[in-house]
């Protein structure tokens, strides 16, 4: 395939709710082996885009083509069938299930003729643990349940299980907001892998600084409106943080508090 | 798709599991995966329980004749008991099981002796308007959103009602409809649904004077009541299905967090109104049983039954918030059920203590699976 074409294009997506304006115009786009970091304040509709993306929501208005193809998802389903999977901030993990009950859930491998037809647990034991080995989280026993992992390890399993299941661009929704200093390294430092297997990466988040450590390209969002995409190279770290925060209002702050903020 | 890898691949790394796994597995205690089981608790109580019969009751308490005895109302209540537990792991509660079995009795009747229906198609039919009804109890609780407490506790009186009314109706006036046994025939379909099983071997075992017989060489049980074979394979079909389906999976999923099931892409409406189907059906099952047996119906079949079905699944196990707990577990709490209340009347005791002992059982399950639910999951 060619390799200009993006993975994930949108140009002008606009999404309405009744008269609220969530989307007025975005554009973006994610190509293979790429980490594009979607950075905005909170109520600039990075929740929504993503949900538009992952085929929760339906656009007002506006193109949406994987692989340079125009889609119109009904369902997450549509969207993970594409190769799209999102990986939410809640997680999508059941903390009383064990890791292998979550790793597979919603798509367990089943074998046997009905009316006897199981699910391979072992199968499934097997792989949650040879794919918890590579990205290096000790996980004892698959049997545990996914509340005794820790928020960066849960965050690394559901990358994995997406990573896993066939996709070919990850959205992961704020991934390092809720984590300490540690995991977030842990995290970021999956990104980079995912990212080196070729596939493309949408990371959502307001920290610019976790943005920055990773990401190829930058879009701002902003009250709707993608304010422009950035190389790495094009933009320095505070001005993005500038751009990101609308402009002036923070520069002063950070003045009168003696540094950035 | 990673299960399409090379087979080479596939070998390499089947033995880097097996490595892993030998490794790792001497660090999970036994006692953490015994703890790990839902059923702890209810297994735990019925040693109690046992225990506590074996030292204070008469002993004819347990003999085959006694076990029976004991198992029979545990069975009609564990039936109940399994498909709430069910229900309950997947998130969701139904008040209106008890209203169901006089509900259904009374339907299941109406098909036998007013429209004169062969009993197989009576049987098929109830089933089909108890399945009705608990997939709009299912639609009413997802698409109003309200909890599913409130919607079926609207049903069991609608139900309870709609029994009392029915039965009026049917019969002229009477609150109880007769006759049905009678009406019903005899045949293979009957003895599927009452009577006793394994009638043979308890014979051939008396008369190898195994188990206890009369002087005329009858044996004084004559088999297992069909109720206790249902309750039996209605369990261990449950936990199969619990433990080792996709459905199984998809209930623990709905019941732990719907919002996460479903982005995951469980279909949490379908197998919650599944559910609600099941608890109903399963309803239907035990009025079918009682009403065979007895030949008739009334409009107090199940009065109570949705609460000690509950009583039951929580003992087994069951969070009362959902995706967690267990089908074998409602079943030995339904034994539990049944020992005490029967057990009772075979000690000095007053068998009101009956509800003492009852509720005393509720808030130390609850309590135990508090904790257990803490230990596992290790949420702080």
């Amino acid at each position: 395939m060619d390799q200009d074409i993006p993975l994930i294009e949108v140009r002008k997506l606009v999404k309405h709710f009744g008269s609220v304006i969530a989307l007025s115009g975005v554009s973006l786009s994610v190509h293979r082996g790429e980490v594009m970091c979607l950075l905005g304040d909170n109520g600039a509709g990075k929740s929504t885009l993503i949900k538009t993306l992952a085929g929760v929501h339906r656009p007002t208005s506006g193109d949406f083509l994987v692989e340079g193809q125009p889609v119109a998802f009904t369902s997450p389903r549509d969207a993970l069938d594409a190769g799209i999977a999102t990986v939410y901030q809640d997680l999508a993990m059941i903390p009383l299930m064990s890791v292998t009950r979550n790793f597979f859930m919603g798509r367990e491998p089943v074998k046997g003729v009905w009316p006897f037809r199981h699910v391979d647990f072992d199968h499934c034991d097997a792989v949650t643990r040879e794919e918890m080995h590579k990205i290096g989280i000790d996980v004892r026993d698959p049997h545990q349940a996914v509340g005794t992992l820790s928020g960066g390890e849960r965050q690394c399993v559901a990358i994995a299980r997406a990573v896993y299941f066939g996709a070919k661009v990850l959205i992961l929704d704020e991934p390092t907001s809720a984590l300490g200093v540690a995991q977030t390294s842990m995290v970021l430092k999956y990104i980079h892998q995912v990212r080196q297997k070729g596939l493309g990466v949408i990371f959502i988040t307001h920290n610019v600084r976790h943005a920055y450590a990773v990401g190829d390209r930058f879009t701002v969002l902003n009250r709707g409106k993608t304010l422009g995409t950035y190389r790495k190279s094009e933009i320095a770290i505070d001005e993005l943080q500038n751009l990101m925060a609308g402009g002036k209002e923070l520069q002063a702050v950070s003045e009168e508090l003696g540094g950035m903020v | 798709m990673a299960n399409t890898t090379q087979p080479a691949a596939d070998l390499s790394s089947a033995q880097t599991v097996k490595q892993i796994q030998d490794e790792r597995l001497k660090e999970v205690s036994v006692l953490t995966k015994i703890m790990r089981r839902p059923e702890l608790g209810a297994l735990a109580g019925l040693v109690l329980v046992t225990i506590f019969f074996v030292s204070t009751a008469d002993a004819s308490m347990f003999t085959l004749a006694g076990i029976m005895n004991i198992l029979s109302p545990a069975a009609q209540l564990g039936i109940l008991a399994i498909a709430a537990a069910l229900l309950m792991i997947g998130g969701e509660f139904d008040l209106s099981i008890g209203s169901m079995v006089a509900f259904a009795g009374l339907v299941f009747g109406a098909f036998i002796t007013l429209s004169g229906w062969p009993l197989l198609l009576a049987i098929a039919a109830t089933f089909v308007v108890a399945s009705v009804l608990g997939g709009l109890n299912g639609q009413m609780v997802i698409r109003t959103r309200l909890p599913s407490f409130i919607v079926t506790l609207a049903f069991l009186f609608i139900l309870r009602g709609l029994s009392l009314v029915g039965l009026k109706w049917a019969t002229g006036g009477s609150t109880q409809m007769r006759g049905i046994g009678d009406t019903a025939g005899e045949g293979l379909i009957r003895e599927l649904f009452s009577g006793v099983a394994f009638e043979g071997l308890f014979a051939w075992l008396a008369a190898h004077d195994v188990i206890a017989k009369f002087p005329n060489g009858v044996p004084t049980v004559t088999g297992v009541p069909v109720s206790i074979v249902w309750f039996a394979l209605f369990a261990l079909a449950a936990t199969w299905v619990l433990l080792r389906t996709r459905v199984g999976n998809w209930i623990f999923a709905a019941g732990g967090d719907p919002n996460a099931a479903r982005n995951s892409g469980v279909p949490v409406d379908r197998v919650k109104t599944g559910l609600f189907m099941l608890t109903a059906c399963a309803a239907a099952l035990v009025a079918i049983l009682t009403v065979l047996d007895a030949g008739s119906t009334d409009a107090r079949r199940g009065f109570q039954k949705e609460f000690e079905a509950i009583i039951a699944a929580v003992i087994g196990g069951c969070l009362l918030t959902g995706g967690y707990g267990s089908a074998i577990g409602a079943f030995f709490g339904a034994i539990i059920f049944g020992m005490v209340s029967i057990g009772l009347t075979y000690t000095r005791f007053d068998s009101d203590w009956f509800q003492v002992f009852l509720g005393a059982m509720l808030l130390l399950a609850v309590l135990f699976n508090n904790f257990i639910r803490r230990k596992v999951t290790g949420e702080r």
